[in-house]
């Protein structure tokens, strides 16, 4: 039983403040995903968990216990890291077993241990080589073996999948998601890759600058972004964002254009206020071309100034409010640039945000 | 034949180009090598020119396999490289561990390790004879003036202080070899697998025992290679603080071989001799290298 969690936690280097007070509590066997961009801060917290930094300030709890002050040896943590960090001058074998070796388990414990974690992650036939002899995708399976061999009680990840190509990096994935449920103990990882957050995460807990944006399941971040930062992060393509200012329950664009207010926020905002209206390109789809799907539909007419097919469908790009925007076409037919297409937008699917405070306007 | 010869004709310019440094080489190295070689089997005397033709076959080898003298600066040459390479890896070690922990003024600290290096082995020998000497010896009057030792220690005369204290001046030369290439090595080592192997459970003393080390080793091999060639050779700080004595209780190789070449005058016998002593360096070479290239073998993920 280990749950994680952290109190205030502050991470300084020098005078320099990179982690600022952050609180995350994390509930035994849940699967939690560090996301955000380059440089904010999700490694350095991940190795503060790991007891591999000094905490500045806070309180990190591991268990029922404090480990502030515990070497990493003492956390009963496993960790992988970006670049695998396997042990040069061991075999596979050696490699996986190393943890075993240095709690003092008796050998036959240790080889059956090194034979099921090999059998798991299919690395039955390397055992005898060493890293150098691996390629990038095998170093990544014993870099995971080596983590699952011990039973902790935290996993943590340190963007376990980064260097490798997109199909093994999906497969991964799965296999990362299947382990969760087989060794069914509490795993923090970290990520920029929005889309390995929504699929393996429990809970998405999004950083910026040193700060937890929010923290919620795959889909409240998806459908409730507390922000335009987490509404432009999470998804692709990313939210379309658009600045307006509202007059009689209508938002008006610098271009003239308008959308009506979004139901949820409709009689709570004030008129003349700085709004940011934001959709995804998945609430606006040219008529005849949609999902069938009921709602509150508001039709639009939009300029398509290009179009990407991907085959099922098509991404439309065009221009609202200054702004260029992308739309979905399901079942798509060729368009041409510079044509007219009446779309329709989900309007309860729309979210309004603060324009100074970017903030989520929603209650 | 022909086909030789058409070797020769195509690549007559390249030849023409390197014949002047082939002939360098063989003048300068090959010639006296072959002429100390056999001399080696002749009763060259240097005081008796003539004598360089009296060829006696393999007489000199077979005096030395059966000469007492011979093998005792033998034993004692093997004695001192162990105690000098074991102790200079340690110091090394230690030295390079802790200068890598320094932050500030590391520099500097690397610079001041390299200054026993730059002094001349000659005058490093007359250091420490003058610090050891038992009657105007900086360390015995200390340890006098301390009330630790009431007579003086004998640390020239001694057989066995004698030993220490060459080895002394010997380690205190070298040690910054060890230590700088080791520092090499920390410098090089990558932080992840020392990050994963706190995270596996390690102490400080089993990442270093085993993570820091295994990737070290290839550096301290390098460095045992090295000096293996350098002691095996000893000569200077030898033949300056005790010459070899008193009465051959120092006597290592070089310094034996030495006194039989100019002080006997016996350069056919001092070259057998020679001949013998090069088969340990070649030995340490050779079981030095085949160990670097095993701990280097793992290493090319690092
Ligand atoms: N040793 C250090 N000294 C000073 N600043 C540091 C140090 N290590 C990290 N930082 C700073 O701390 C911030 C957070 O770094 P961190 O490695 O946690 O980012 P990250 O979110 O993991 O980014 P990435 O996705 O690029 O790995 C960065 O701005 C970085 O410059
Ligand atoms: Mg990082």
């Amino acid at each position: 039983m280990a749950e994680v969690s952290l109190k205030n936690v502050v991470k300084r280097y020098g005078a320099l403040e990179v982690v600022h007070g952050i609180d995350l509590e994390i509930a035994h066997n849940e699967f939690v995903v560090l996301v955000g961009p380059s440089g904010c801060g999700k490694s350095t917290t991940l190795r503060m968990i790991a007891g591999l930094e000094d905490i500045s300030d806070g309180e990190i709890a591991i268990g029922d216990k404090v480990v502030n002050m515990l070497p990493p040896r003492k956390r009963n943590i496993s960790m992988v890291f970006q670049n695998y960090a396997l042990y040069p001058h061991m075999s596979v074998r050696e490699n996986l077993g190393f943890s075993l070796k240095i709690a003092k388990r008796a050998p036959e414990d240790i080889t059956k241990a090194v034979d099921d974690a090999a059998d798991i992650l299919g690395l039955t036939e390397l055992l005898e080589r060493t890293p150098a002899e691996l390629s990038g995708g095998q170093r990544q399976r014993v870099a995971m073996g080596r983590a699952i061999v011990r039973h902790p009680d935290v996993f943590l990840f340190d963007e376990p999948l980064s260097n490798l190509d997109a199909k093994l990096r999906t497969q991964m994935r799965v296999e990362i998601k299947k382990l969760h449920s087989k060794v069914k103990t509490t795993i923090v990882y970290v990520t920029h890759d929005q889309i390995e957050a929504m699929t393996l995460a429990d809970r998405i807990v999004i950083m910026k600058d040193g700060h937890i944006v929010q923290i919620g399941t795959p889909l409240e971040v998806f459908e409730r972004p507390v922000d335009t930062f987490v509404a432009g992060f999470i998804g692709s393509p990313p939210m379309n964002l658009i600045e307006g200012s509202v007059k009689d329950d209508h938002v008006v664009f610098s271009d003239g254009r308008s959308l009506p207010v979004p139901p949820d926020f409709t009689g709570k905002i004030a008129n003349g206020r700085r709004v940011v209206f934001g959709f995804r390109a998945d609430v606006l789809m040219p008529k005849g071309h949609t999902l069938a799907e009921s709602g509150v539909l508001h039709d639009i007419d939009l300029t398509i100034d290009m179009a990407e097919p991907l085959g099922s469908e098509s991404i439309l790009l065009t221009t609202l409010g200054g702004q260029d925007i992308q739309a979905r076409m399901h079942n798509p037919r060729p368009v041409t640039s510079g044509e007219v297409l009446t779309c329709e937008l989900h309007l309860e699917k729309c979210h309004l945000f603060d324009a100074d405070t970017t903030q989520s306007l929603r209650g | 034949m022909s086909r030789f010869r058409r070797t020769i004709r195509e690549n007559a310019v390249p030849f023409a180009l390197i014949s002047p440094a082939i002939l360098v080489i063989l003048i300068v190295v090959l010639l006296p090598l072959l002429f100390s070689f056999y001399t080696s089997f002749s009763n060259y005397k240097l005081i008796r020119p003539d004598t360089l033709w009296d060829w006696i076959g393999l007489r000199n080898y077979e005096r030395i396999m059966g000469d007492w003298d011979f093998w005792v600066a033998f034993g004692r040459t093997v004695l001192f490289l162990t105690v000098a390479l074991n102790l200079e890896m340690l110091f090394g070690l230690g030295l390079a561990l802790l200068v890598n922990k320094i932050t500030y003024g590391q520099r500097t600290m690397r610079t001041i390790m390299m200054f026993p290096m730059m002094f001349s082995p000659i005058l490093v020998g007359f250091q420490f004879k003058y610090l050891f000497n038992d009657t105007i010896g900086l360390v015995n009057n200390a340890l006098q003036a301390l009330g630790i030792t009431h007579e003086a220690i004998p640390f020239l005369v001694d057989r066995w202080w004698a030993f220490f204290s060459i080895a002394f001046a010997e380690i205190w030369m070298s040690t910054s070899i060890f230590a700088i290439l080791i520092l090499a090595g920390l410098f090089a080592m990558p932080k992840d697998p020392v990050e994963a192997a706190k995270v596996d459970g390690c102490s400080n003393w089993q990442v270093f025992r085993h993570i820091t080390l295994p990737f070290l080793m290839p550096f301290i091999y390098i460095a045992m290679t090295i000096r293996s060639l350098d002691v095996a050779r000893a000569y200077d700080v030898v033949d300056v603080m005790t010459g070899g004595g008193p009465a051959g209780r120092t006597e290592l190789l070089w310094t034996l071989i030495a006194r039989t070449a100019y002080d006997d005058a016996r350069m056919g016998r001092a070259n057998a001799m020679a001949y013998v002593s090069i088969l340990l360096s070649i030995f340490f070479t050779w079981y030095f290298f085949r160990k670097l290239m095993d701990a280097r073998k793992h290493l090319g993920a690092f």
